[in-house]
């Protein structure tokens, strides 16, 4: 067993785990929060992406303990309050899904995308950055759409910008 | 997965006693590691991250000379502006490994260790005729990589950077496999005073290799057109679920004209 303390969603948590729990199931079943998927568990699909230290990755490829001491962002840590973060709003706008299951992963890859591309986003390169992330429901169409929305909305400085950078 | 032990380290020192316990194995960035020890394909009794080893981590360009810490990530590498005017190439590679997830955590030791016959870097590296330094020795490139998944590491040999010169000219370019983007074939060709060297991974059926005909007549004509009259043989080359010897064979010369174009 070991200790696993960390910052997630700005609230700091502390629980003792096995070793060989992996993040994502510390913040589903440990921590209670089940808007992060697992899809594959095979590193493939992109569904159990979350931030940590402000970088996406696939929570479901990482031990809780490895993150232990980091700050951990998951698709709940997003909206203020009933205010939905812009990228979430764009993914409504825009019908970026349809079951759902892939969208929390969708929206934290694109929220860390927009970020990583300050200069702003075309479709060539979402599609590209879409590379870990599979949604077996919408064709990709709409949430490429979305993203380049919202990149724009945040860029020129709709709310919720400050929150994503 | 089954039980593990997880130690972080604070130091190599610390890590290569903690790796010489029981059945320990190093964990980097774990994206090679970890779906190992969940589909059980590997049980290590213990893991030592070795991630948040500061002394392990960036990349350095001084003179001529390029230096990358073993536990630098992908992203870090691909996004070095110092590296992208020294030698594009590299950084070029490291922007197409596998997805942006995938590339914050995954690290270029962790990919020289473990010596995927599909891995990109270990391209690089035999082309760069680049030094792999460790923390007892240092070991060039042409006799680290001993075949598929093995290398010249010993037990406990921890890895702490690679280092290799600028070269004058150099390029990458790969057919990913397209569900997992591993390279089906990569080719990466460099031109430097000493010569070229082009080295093939993806289509070896013993891992990555040198491919002496493209060097040779490259050597004489730095061109696409020089690699046209190359006739790549299959001999050697995997056949598997993605593509026959032959089909690898044809993508050899396809991606070695590409990556000299690239070179320019
Ligand atoms: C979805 C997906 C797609 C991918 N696509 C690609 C791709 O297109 N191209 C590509 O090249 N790779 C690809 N990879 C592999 C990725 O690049 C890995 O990051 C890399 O192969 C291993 O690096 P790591 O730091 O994650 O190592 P780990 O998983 O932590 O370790 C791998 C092995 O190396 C050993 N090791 C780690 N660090 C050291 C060290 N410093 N010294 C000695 N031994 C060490 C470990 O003990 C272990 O045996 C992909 C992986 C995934 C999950
Ligand atoms: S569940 Fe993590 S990548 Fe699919
Ligand atoms: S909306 Fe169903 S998997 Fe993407």
């Amino acid at each position: 067993m070991s200790n696993v303390s960390l910052v997630l969603n700005g609230r700091s948590v502390s629980a003792e785990v096995e070793d060989r729990t992996l993040l994502v199931h510390f913040i589903r079943e440990n921590q209670g929060l089940t808007g992060t998927h697992v899809g594959c568990d095979t590193s493939q699909c992109g569904a159990c992406v979350v931030h940590v230290d402000g970088k996406a990755v696939k929570s479901c490829s990482m031990l809780a303990v490895q993150a232990s001491g980091s700050e951990v962002v998951t698709i709940e840590g997003l909206s203020d309050g009933a205010d939905l973060h812009p990228v979430q709003a764009a993914f409504r706008e825009h019908h970026g899904l349809q079951c759902g299951f892939c969208t929390p992963g969708m929206i934290m890859a694109a929220t860390d995308m927009i970020r990583r591309h300050p200069e702003g986003l075309d479709e060539k390169t979402v599609r590209a950055e879409l590379e870990g992330n599979i949604c077996r429901c919408t064709g990709y169409h709409n949430i490429v759409k979305a993203i380049l929305a919202a990149s724009e909305a945040m860029a020129k400085g709709g709310k919720g910008a400050a929150k994503a950078a | 997965m089954y039980q593990v032990n997880y130690h972080r380290a604070s130091s190599v020192e610390e890590a290569a006693k903690l790796a010489s316990q029981g059945d320990a194995r190093l964990l980097s960035g774990g994206m090679t590691l970890i779906p190992a020890m969940k589909t059980r394909l590997a049980a290590p009794s213990d893991v030592v991250d070795i991630a948040r080893i500061e002394a392990l981590k960036g990349v350095k360009v001084s003179g001529n000379t390029v230096t990358i810490g073993a536990a630098t990530t992908h992203h870090d590498v691909a996004g070095n502006a110092e590296l992208k005017s020294a030698v594009p190439a590299v950084a070029d590679l490291a922007s197409h490994i596998g997805d942006p997830h995938v590339r914050h955590r995954g690290t270029i030791g962790g990919s020289v260790a473990n010596n995927d016959p599909a891995a990109d870097y270990p391209a690089a590296l035999l082309a760069l005729g680049a030094t792999v330094v460790t923390n007892r020795r240092e070991i060039s490139a042409d006799d680290f990589f001993m075949g598929l998944f093995e290398t010249a590491l010993e037990d406990g040999e921890i890895v702490t950077s690679i280092r290799f010169e600028k070269p004058e000219k150099a390029a990458y370019q790969k057919f990913p496999n397209p569900a997992s983007r591993y390279a089906m074939t990569g080719v990466f060709v460099a031109k430097s005073k000493d010569g070229v060297r082009v080295a093939v991974t993806g289509a070896g059926d013993n891992g990555v290799f040198r491919a002496s005909e493209i060097e040779a007549a490259l050597t004489k004509d730095f061109s696409a057109a020089a690699v046209e009259g190359v006739s790549v043989s299959a001999d050697g080359l995997m056949s598997d679920i993605h593509a026959s010897a032959e089909y690898r064979a044809n993508l050899v010369k396809v991606m070695a004209k590409r990556a000299v174009a690239k070179a320019g």
